[in-house]
């Protein structure tokens, strides 16, 4: 989706802030937002992927006016309650008012360690050829869809060239949507600054963008 | 916020942190997690995952011509001899600084880092003025880090949008002929591994410790 999140090439944001020494957290809420998101996540009742979407769909005000975790507090405030965990009321009241659901799995802290260590691994066995190899020229897509892509907008409709075939990996348009995996090709794809910039770009500098198969057309 | 609650038993609270805190209280209730691995998760982060393992990475590499290769060719495994694996860090690629060419990693889209390496992303990685720019004016924003770099180096712009996580490996800072692995590890700092950032050179190294 256009949504705010979609930051890449958008300007009047200022000088980036830097600060020494910079701790993880800045609050101990933001601990806790990290951790119950983490552990949320954990419970498999949604994929990372509509994690982000969730984040990404907040309203284009909040979601910059907010520090990252608590994008991540609002984004989680919305994913238990889209999938019927929580009832708007309960968040509301801080306290358990309606029913448990169970979930797949509950995370304890004997886990964590192996949980983290494990990961999830997003490639998936190849079922189909890959349509391009490396050297191909491609075109990315003109494309404005409402659901989660991970084409941002600074690289849509514009030439490029596969540099590396990743693998077949799961892909996030369709699986931040409950439509399963869909795995296809993702491609390292490499961009000339101009031909995203136009003209006044940089002229040393080269994009590289992955991108899935179906982002992508032969140019 | 509002600087004027009149709730007494919140009136310190911001927010957010009501809104997290009751989230936590609500979840926790419910059974979906378990507060003891909330600690384990933030104990992690804080202790045991963060920048000191990929500067051993790098330190490696400069030290080691097989492990290298090894690395240039499957990142993921080769880390995993380290013993960093997992979350954030499944599907590595790790792209080498050289004299003609500089690397810089940026999620223009959320905040992907490689946290089996590196750690949590700090603030500024996930702020829109560098998510932004890092994209369009690399070198504006190398200003910003007080680096410079030669008008003819190539900048490779790394936008991380899948769940391939790239790791910079910075070149090995002259006056360090010899050095152990241990020794230079101390001059690979963060922001070399992301990009904004060269290694320290002895000299600097010198100077903050």
């Amino acid at each position: 989706m256009n949504g705010a999140h979609d930051l890449g090439g958008q300007m009047g944001f200022g000088p980036i802030e830097l600060e020494e020494n910079e701790p993880n957290f800045h609050a101990d809420w933001e601990k806790r937002a990290f951790a119950v998101t983490l552990a949320m996540g954990a419970t498999g009742t949604w994929t990372l992927d509509a994690s982000r979407f969730s984040r990404e769909s907040l309203p284009p005000d909040i979601y910059l006016s907010s520090s990252y975790y608590e994008i991540w507090a609002r984004g989680l405030e919305r994913l238990v309650v889209k999938y019927g965990l929580v009832t708007e009321d309960e968040l509301k009241e801080g306290r358990q008012k309606a029913v448990v659901q169970p979930v797949k799995r509950v995370l304890t802290a004997a886990d964590v360690a192996a949980t983290l260590a494990k990961g999830a691994a997003v490639d998936r066995p190849q079922s189909e050829v890959a349509r391009f190899k490396v050297g191909d020229l491609v075109r990315t897509k003109r494309m404005h869809p409402e659901h989660h892509t991970r084409l941002p907008r600074y690289a849509r409709d514009a030439i490029g060239t596969i540099e590396a075939i990743h693998g077949v990996h799961v892909f996030p348009d369709a699986n931040a949507h409950g439509n399963g995996e869909q795995p296809c090709w993702l491609y390292g794809v490499v961009f000339r600054g101009p031909d995203i910039w136009g003209e006044d770009s940089d002229p040393t500098l080269t994009l590289r963008i992955d991108l899935w198969e179906p982002y992508l057309v032969p140019a | 916020m509002s600087g004027h609650d009149h709730d007494h038993d919140h009136s310190e609270l911001s927010d957010i942190e009501l809104r997290v805190r009751a989230l936590e209280t609500l979840l926790t209730e419910k059974g979906y997690v378990d507060p003891p691995a909330l600690d384990e998760l933030i104990e992690t982060y804080e202790t045991k995952i963060g920048p000191k393992n990929g500067a051993q990475v790098v330190a490696k590499v400069w030290t080691d011509p097989d492990y290298r290769s090894r690395l240039l060719k499957d990142a993921t495994s080769a880390i995993a001899e380290l013993g960093f694996t997992g979350r954030q860090g499944e599907h590595m690629v790790a792209v080498e600084n050289t004299p003609d060419t500089h690397n810089m990693v940026v999620c223009t889209l959320c905040s992907c880092y490689p946290w089996t390496v590196l750690g949590l992303p700090p603030v500024w990685y996930k702020s829109a003025p560098y998510r932004s720019r890092a994209v369009r004016d690399p070198r504006g924003v190398l200003a910003e880090f007080g680096i410079t770099l030669p008008a003819v180096k190539e900048i490779k712009v790394w936008d991380s949008t899948a769940e391939v996580r790239y790791l910079v490996i910075p070149e090995r800072p002259a006056g360090t002929d010899g050095w152990s692995a241990e020794r230079l590890a101390e001059l690979v700092t963060r922001d070399s591994m992301i990009g904004t950032g060269l290694a320290a050179s002895p000299q600097q190294a010198k100077e903050s410790a």
